[in-house]
Parts: C-alpha cells; structure tokens; sequence
C-alpha cells in the first residue's frame, strides 16, 4: 500500500502498532474514502458524517454548509441527530452514527450536551460515541488569531489529550451510605499509544518539544505509569525535547508565560481543563477547533463541549484539509482569516455585535470563487 | 516552624527575622521534615503541631520515584490533623503589573479527600486504578465552611466548581450538598460551573468570581491558575484550617528547589502567610503592620 510522506511500519512492542500507516494516511493527502462511493453519490465527492448536536450546533452546521455550498466543495453530510437532552439519543441510533463514520471515516461534531441528572447511565452518549469509534487522541491546535487581540499574542501551542480513559471511565457507585468512589483508571496499553500520538505528531509538524502533564506526586501509581510511558517512548524520538510538569504549575505558568509551551500530552481529565484554559487564552471556545483521532476516524468539533455564543467554522477547514481537499480547505480558511483579520464584523464572543448569519455571509463574500 | 526543601528554609529565615525586628512575641519551635524522611520524623512534627495548634510550613518535596508506599509529607501532614479546609486569596496586589486586575477571589478548596485519597492498585498488569473518593460528611463541611467565610467576609457570592456532568455520582454529591448548605444562607447567591469553563472564565474574565468551593484537585488548579493570574507563585499566602489546628503555608505549594540558595525566591507570600497566622492567633495589630509594610514595599 503507497504510504505517501515517508511513512513506515514500526514494530514496537510486539505489535499493536500495524495501525500507524494509517494515521500517516489520514494526515496526508489519500482521501479516506475511494471516489467511486456508494449510494450513487456524484465521483468525487466525499461523504462526511455530520452531528450537528445541541446548543448552537445546529446553527453551526447550517453555517459550515452555506460556506461550503458557496465555495463548491465537494462534501456531501450525512446528518444524524443525536441528543440526550432533546431524547433522541438511543443504542440503535448511536450504532446508526458508528455505521455512516465506518464508510466515511471523517464526522463533525457540534456539541451532544451532557445533561447533569443522572439518568441511570454513567456514561454520556458522547462518551460512548468517543469509546465506540475508539476516538482515542484530542488534539487542540491553540493559535492565536492574526488580528484578534487577546492578552497574548502570537500562541502557538498543541494540547493532546487522551481521550478514551482516565477519569471518564464512567465508573463510579456508592460503597457506603454517602461514600462514593470514582474510578480513575490509567493502563499502560493507552498510556503508550498517546505518548507514541504526540510523538508522532510533534515529528510530522515539526515541533520541538513534548511536555507531559501529571499529578505523580500525589497519584504515584496512575500518574507514575502515564509518565513512565511517556519518557519510555520519548527515548525513541531523540531529536525531540521531552519534558515533563505537574498540573498544577503547568496551569500557572500557561496563565503567565504560556510561550514555553510547544507540544502537551496529558491523560483525560487535565486535557479537558488544559483545552478550556488555553482556549481562553486565545480568545475563547469559539475560535478553537478540535481534533479526534483513532486509528482509522477523524472528527472535527469545537473545544469546549458547551455553548459559545457565536463562532468561527473553523472545524470544516481541518475536514477540508483531512479529505484531501486542501484547495478547498485554503480557500474557505483564507476567507475566515481575511474576515477576522478584517475586524470589521465580529461576533459577540469576540467583542462585536454580528450575528453568527452576518458572519458567515461575510466568509462566503471573501471566498475567492 | 516546619522549613520544609527548597527556599523552605531561607524563606523562614526571612520571616524570623521581620518577626524579631516587629517584636512579635511569636517563639518557633522549629521542626525538620525532608523529603526522605522516616514516618517517626513526620510523627513527630504532627505531634509537635498538635502541641502549638498552629504552624508555619515550607514544602516538603514528594519524590515520585520513591514506591507508592512511601506517601506524600504534606499530605500526611493534612490528613492527620484534619485540615479540611484549604484557604486561598488571590488579590490583585498594588504595585504589580499583571493582565488583569481588580481580582479578589476567595478560594475554599476541599483538603482531604477527592482525588488525594493515595488509594491506587495495578489490579492487573499494567492497569492502575486510581480512586477518587467523595463522602456527604466532608462535602458538606467544606460548604459550611465556605459560605460561613463568605458570611464573615461580607461576600455576595459562592460559586461550586465541579464536574458532575462526567462525574456525575461523586462531583453529584458534592453539588448537591453544597446546594442544601446554600439553602440555610438565603443572602448569599450560589452558583455553581464545570471545571472547564471556569478555568477559561479565570482566564478571560476573573473579576466575576468572588468565593469559590471545590473538590481537592480542581482546588489545587484553580489555586494555581488564580496565583498565576495575580503574579505568580511568590506573591499568594494560603492556610489550611481545622477544627483545632492551623496551618500555614503559600498558596501554591512549591519547593522551588532551581532557585533555592540563590537569594532571588520572593519572600511576599510566605510573609503574608506569616500575617494570616498572626490574625489567627490573635495578634491583629503586629498582622496588619508586617501585611502593610509588605505591601508598601511591593509598591
């Protein structure tokens, strides 16, 4: 099979590693899906899965579908609607939404909110998507827009985070009368495949350094082994710096010199908290895109799974990017940066007064078509 | 006086030193503990805090190579004596340029349980089950202890940081008990955000938060998040109370060991830790003098 880009098949560990061709292929420029699709679709164009969710979601969607009609980008959605707190969430419907991403391999996602009851089920729809697809690395490219002016300027840093274990393992019961127990679980298997992710990574987009994220002092075991892990697997980049910070200073020092930072890798918990304040830094959940990656998905979404109040589509241009389609994806990101380098309409969540529609019309209108 | 590793012990000196040039009628008692030491050792400073009932501490390093069964010092410290209730104020101090400004935030982290319970097992080979513990008995008493701060301190909000979205029984819990506590004190608002969003709105917006409650590790973030934003680890004092002992320490907790003997660490927040103690005991005006004499200088 044409790997493309160099890419090579390690065998590390024995095993379990013959699955790294294909995230070299999902970075690169193989489309993910053969152009002669089912379901009598036009040659060329891919299929992508689409969650438009709850909250803004859906007015997102509709936003990423205008500019890419305007644009002419050969993407055609497949939309599902799943939502725990509207009740159209259900065990067939989620196996619906796993089918469609089995053919087109790449989803956008708006946010499936998580309702606070517990309803007899620990874990939230959007977890189980997550473990089902095996979406097992988040990756958050934190960058400063050019002309958005933030407290800081000129950021540029990537937070992956683990995403399929930790302490959203959804394990939790009450053993005594008022005593409850959350399990936190770390095992070595996944601990080494996302340390290998941001390795990986880092190496692909040339990045010099990885730091991971822990609390060992405190979790010697749990956090021990996701270190452990880490430096075992920072030994076979060489020309890579690894580096390594507790939670808790590694927060500080992002609110005061959050330059120093270049690649984090971190387990569930302290990703989901990085994410968000890293994200503030830059302005905020709605000009941060995400990333999940397993080894044969890739979903696009917004970083903080809650409910900004107007924002950029940014999540198609990495879709765009993903399926190969990078003349497209250069158009429309080119046009969202003119628009906001523009600074002439901005949404509310960036101190203006447009609505999400004004600025949508307003990246349509700089599409070079 | 518990030096602790790191600029522990400079720091004390320097607090020795302003106390005698202050005549506070404050004697120290002092105590080593490093981070090797023998459980006697540690025995032995807890029972020496329980003589005194107040103590002043540097960090004591926890070196994580050590095996599972040699537990964290400090944390051995909090959990004998029952310090359940770790208190930082993070306030934009005059004198020091930061981002923001005008923040003044109260925040009352659970100290003894969550997520610092030190109960983990490799159950099978190469997985490790960590166990975060919530009890109604304890969330409560932090709510207590919260809101009767934010009443003492003529404070007009609590905000309960949690995440029972994913962890829905054990953060559940938590939420619910402070939302029974907020019940029994009418005139303060309660309000109450997931961790993530609260570690963006710290970042974007701090000025809206006025006292916040927590489990232990969410504390132990956003205690640092809140130090970084006003100016760093060297600027915030911190407390950790009981029902019968008080300790005090900086916000933050760090040894510092790269700037240690090289007299550059900022003596700012062991000083004002030294002055919450001295409120403590009681000394009000040597409190207020020292705290002033700080600030002054930071100016």
């Amino acid at each position: 099979m044409d790997l493309g880009r160099g890419w090579r098949k390690k065998w590390i560990w024995g095993g379990g590693w013959r699955k790294k061709w294909i995230w070299g292929g999902v970075w690169g420029s193989h489309p993910p899906v053969s152009p002669q699709s089912h379901n009598g679709k036009a040659e060329g164009t891919f299929q992508v899965t689409m969650l438009p969710g709850d909250g803004v979601g859906p007015e997102l969607m509709h936003a990423v579908k205008e500019v890419f009609k305007a644009g002419n980008v050969p993407v055609t959605f497949d939309e599902h609607h799943l939502s725990e707190v509207q009740n159209t969430a259900s065990e067939e419907k989620l196996d619906r939404v796993v089918d469609s991403m089995k053919e087109s391999k790449v989803a956008l996602i708006g946010k499936i909110h998580t309702p606070m009851e517990y309803k007899g089920d620990l874990a939230s729809y959007d977890m189980r998507l997550r473990r089902k697809l095996d979406l097992f690395a988040n990756v958050v490219h934190v960058k400063s827009l050019p002309g958005y002016q933030t407290r800081h300027n000129n950021l540029d840093l990537v937070i992956i985070r683990e995403q399929t274990e930790g302490e959203y393992s959804s394990l939790e019961h009450e053993s005594v009368k008022g005593v409850i127990e959350c399990l936190k679980i770390i095992t070595r298997a996944k601990s080494q495949r996302i340390a290998k992710f941001a390795f990986d990574y880092a190496t692909k987009k040339g990045r010099a350094k990885v730091t991971a994220v822990h609390k060992a002092n405190i979790m010697k075991l749990g956090d021990g082994l996701f270190l452990q892990c880490c430096k075992e697997v920072a030994e076979l980049y060489p020309k890579i710096k690894f580096d390594t910070m507790i939670i808790d200073n590694c927060c500080m020092q992002l609110v005061q010199n959050p330059y120093q930072f270049d690649v984090l890798v971190m387990p569930n918990l302290y990703g989901n908290i990085v994410d968000n304040l890293a994200a503030g830094l830059v302005g905020g959940a709605g000009v941060v895109p995400g990333e999940s990656y397993s080894a044969e998905y890739a979903v696009f979404e917004l970083v903080r799974r809650g409910s900004p109040r107007g924002t950029v589509p940014n999540l198609p241009v990495r879709a765009g990017i993903l399926g190969g389609l990078e003349y497209h994806s250069n158009m429309v990101s080119d046009a969202v940066k003119k628009v906001i380098k523009g600074g002439k309409v901005r949404t509310a969540d960036m101190g203006g007064y447009s609505t999400s529609m004004d600025f949508t019309q307003a990246v349509i209108d700089a599409l070079e078509v | 006086m518990i030096p602790g590793d790191g600029i522990g012990p400079e720091l004390m000196l320097h607090v020795k030193e302003v106390f005698r040039h202050a005549c506070v009628p404050v004697d120290f008692e002092e105590v080593r503990v490093g981070s090797e030491a023998p459980e006697a050792d540690v025995q032995n400073a807890i029972t020496a805090i329980r003589r005194n009932g107040v103590a002043l501490k540097g960090n004591i390093e926890t070196n994580h190579n050590l095996p599972p069964n040699h537990k964290s010092r400090n944390n051995l410290i909090r959990t004998s004596l029952d310090l359940y209730a770790n208190v930082i104020h993070c306030q934009s101090l005059p004198g020091v340029e930061t981002r923001h400004r005008d923040i003044d935030i109260l925040i009352v982290r659970e100290n003894t349980e969550g997520e610092y319970s030190s109960l983990e097992h490799e159950s099978v080979a190469g997985v490790v089950e960590s166990l975060k513990i919530i009890t109604a008995g304890r969330s409560r008493r932090i709510a207590h202890y919260a809101f009767g701060l934010a009443r003492a301190a003529a404070r007009r909000s609590v905000t309960a940081v949690h995440k029972a979205n994913i962890m829905k029984l054990g953060d559940g819990l938590f939420l619910q008990c402070c939302q029974e506590v907020a019940a029994e004190y009418p005139e303060i608002t309660f309000r109450s955000m997931i961790v993530d969003n609260t570690t963006m709105q710290l970042v974007s917006r701090p000025q809206q938060f006025d006292v916040m409650v927590m489990p232990n590790l969410y504390g132990n973030i956003v205690n640092n998040v809140c130090a970084g934003l006003v100016g760093g680890p060297g600027l915030v004092p911190g407390a950790n109370y009981g029902h019968d002992y008080a300790v005090f320490e900086t916000a933050t907790r760090n040894t510092g060991k790269s700037i240690a003997n090289r007299n550059i660490a900022n003596p700012t927040a062991t000083l004002l830790a030294a002055c919450m103690m001295l409120d403590h005991l009681r000394l009000h005006s040597h409190a207020s003098s020292i705290r002033q004499a700080v600030l002054a200088s930071l100016d």
